[in-house]
C-alpha cells in the first residue's frame, strides 16, 4: 500500500532558506554534493530543514496509510469464503501492519515521535491515501485491491527503494519484497472466481473492478503540470520517477492483467496508442479525489473513528504492559 | 524503542534490521519475531535498547574514517608479485 503523490504538493519554501551562517553554507553545498553523487542521507547527518519536513511527512504519510490500509480488508477477515483465503487475507493485513511499523521507524529516526505521528493521525492534522476511504462491498472487493490497489503501490514504491534517505530506502526495500505476495494472492483469488466461478461471480468480480479502478490511477497522485513541487522531490532524490509516468506504467500492465483475467476498466478511452506504443486512458475526475483527500469520501469519517476507537480501546493494554514492565524491573532488581 | 538485529541463518552475523516499541525486553523479542522474521527471514534475533548504542559523529565521519584511506599497504592486493606466487 502507498501514500499518494500528493505530499510534494505542499511547497515547503523549496531548496532555499535563508542560509544563516557559513558553516550552514557549506554544510548545504556537502548535502548537494553528496545528493548529485547519489550519495544515501543518513538519519543523524546534516540535512536541510526542508527535507527532513518533507521527508517526515511523507513517510508518517505512508506509514498511517499502511494502517489505515489493514481497515477496508480486514472488514472481511471473519467472511472470507475459505480457510485458506482467511489465513492469505490474515497474513496480508499483518504485513500491512508491520509496513506501518517499519514506516514509523523510519519517521522516527527524523526526530518525530509515534504519539505526535499518530496524534496528527487521529486529529485528521496528517492525510493517508486516499484510495482506503471507498469501501469494500463484496470478497471481489479483496480480490481487486490485491490485483489493482498493491499493483498501483508496487509500481509507486519500487522507486522509493532508491529514496536519498537511507532509512526510507531500506524499510521500502522490505515492503516491496514482500508486495508482491500482495498482488499475485488477489489477482489469484479473482482468476478463481472468473474461471471456476458462477456468472454471479464474474458479475460481482467486474463489478468490483469497475470501482477500484479509477480510484487506483488517482493513487499516482495530480497530473505532473499540477505538481509544482515534484521538481524538488526529484532534486533531492526523494523522488524518483514523475506521477503520469508511474500512472501510464500501471496502465500498460494492468490492461494485460485484465485480458488474461477476463475483465473490462470501465473506461471508453482506453485504447492502444500505436504512435507513443502506451495504452491512452480517459479523464481522471480530480475534483473526486481532491474530495477524497480533502475527508468527504465514503468512508473517511468511519475509517479515522475506527482508528481512534482502536487506540483509545488498546489504552489499558499499553499501560498494563508498561506497568508490568516496572513491576518486573522492580523484583529484578530487589 | 528498541533495536533489531537478526541472524538469517546459522554461521552468519546478526545484522540490524530496524527498529520498534516495546515495554520489556521479552515483549521486545517477541515483537521482533513478529515484525521482522515473518518469512523464515531469521534464526535468531537481538534486540537492544537504542538508548544503550554508542555510536560515532557522523559528522566526524572524514576525520575518523579516512585515516585509513592511504594506507593501502594493508591490503593483499597492494603487494605485486611474479606470477608463478600470485596466488599464495
Amino acid at each position: 500500500m502507498y501514500t499518494q503523490a500528493m505530499d510534494t504538493m505542499r511547497d515547503e519554501g523549496g531548496d532555499k532558506p535563508a542560509l544563516r551562517t557559513a558553516e550552514e553554507a557549506q554544510l548545504q553545498q556537502r548535502f548537494d554534493n553528496r545528493i548529485d553523487a547519489g550519495d544515501f542521507i543518513e538519519a543523524k547527518d546534516w540535512m536541510p530543514e526542508n527535507y527532513r519536513k518533507t521527508l517526515l511527512r511523507q513517510i508518517s504519510q505512508h506509514a498511517h496509510s499502511e494502517i489505515v490500509g489493514m481497515l477496508p480488508e480486514g472488514n472481511w477477515i471473519t467472511r472470507a469464503p475459505t480457510l485458506k483465503r482467511k489465513a492469505i487475507l490474515l497474513a496480508k493485513v499483518q504485513d500491512e501492519g508491520g509496513h506501518g511499523l517499519y514506516l514509523y521507524a523510519a519517521a522516527e529516526t527524523l526526530g518525530s515521535s509515534r504519539d505526535q505521528m499518530l496524534d496528527a493521525l487521529h486529529t485528521g492534522k496528517a492525510k493517508y491515501s486516499s484510495i482506503f476511504n471507498y469501501p469494500t462491498l463484496t470478497w471481489a472487493d479483496v480480490g481487486a485491491i490485491g490485483w489493482l490497489v498493491d499493483g498501483a503501490a508496487i509500481m509507486n514504491q519500487v522507486p522509493i527503494c532508491r529514496c536519498s534517505f537511507a532509512p526510507y530506502a531500506r524499510a521500502m526495500v522490505r515492503i516491496c519484497r514482500e508486495e508482491s505476495f500482495h498482488q499475485r494472492q488477489g489477482f489469484d483469488s479473482l482468476l478463481v472466481m472468473m474461471k471456476q466461478g458462477t456468472d454471479a461471480q464474474r458479475a460481482m468480480v467486474q463489478e468490483a473492478v469497475n470501482r477500484w479502478w479509477w480510484p487506483c490511477l488517482m493513487m499516482f497522485g495530480p497530473p505532473d503540470d499540477q505538481s509544482p513541487n515534484s521538481a524538488q522531490g526529484m532534486r533531492w532524490g526523494i523522488k524518483r520517477v514523475s506521477n503520469d509516468t508511474l500512472r501510464q506504467k500501471f496502465v500498460d500492465a494492468a490492461v494485460q492483467q485484465a485480458e488474461v483475467l477476463g475483465v473490462t476498466f470501465p473506461d471508453p478511452d482506453l485504447r492502444w496508442n500505436e504512435a507513443n506504443q502506451h495504452w491512452d486512458y480517459g479523464t481522471i475526475d480530480w475534483s473526486e479525489f481532491w474530495r477524497v483527500v480533502g475527508g468527504d469520501g465514503p468512508c473517511n469519517r468511519e475509517r479515522l473513528a475506527d482508528r481512534v476507537k482502536a487506540w483509545e480501546d488498546g489504552e489499558w493494554v499499553r499501560e498494563a504492559a508498561l506497568a508490568h514492565a516496572r513491576k518486573s524491573e522492580l523484583k529484578e532488581a530487589a | 524503542m528498541w533495536e533489531v538485529f537478526v541472524r538469517t541463518k546459522a554461521g552468519l552475523d546478526h545484522k540490524h534490521c530496524g527498529s520498534l516499541h516495546a515495554a520489556d525486553p521479552k515483549m521486545a523479542v517477541q515483537m521482533a519475531r513478529d515484525v521482522y522474521t515473518r518469512r523464515q527471514e531469521g534464526s535468531s534475533v537481538w534486540v537492544v535498547r537504542s538508548d544503550q548504542i554508542v555510536a560515532s559523529d557522523p559528522n566526524d565521519k572524514d576525520m575518523y574514517f579516512d585515516p585509513a584511506e592511504d594506507k593501502v599497504y594493508r591490503h593483499p592486493t597492494f603487494y605485486k608479485l611474479p606470477d608463478s606466487v600470485d596466488h599464495m
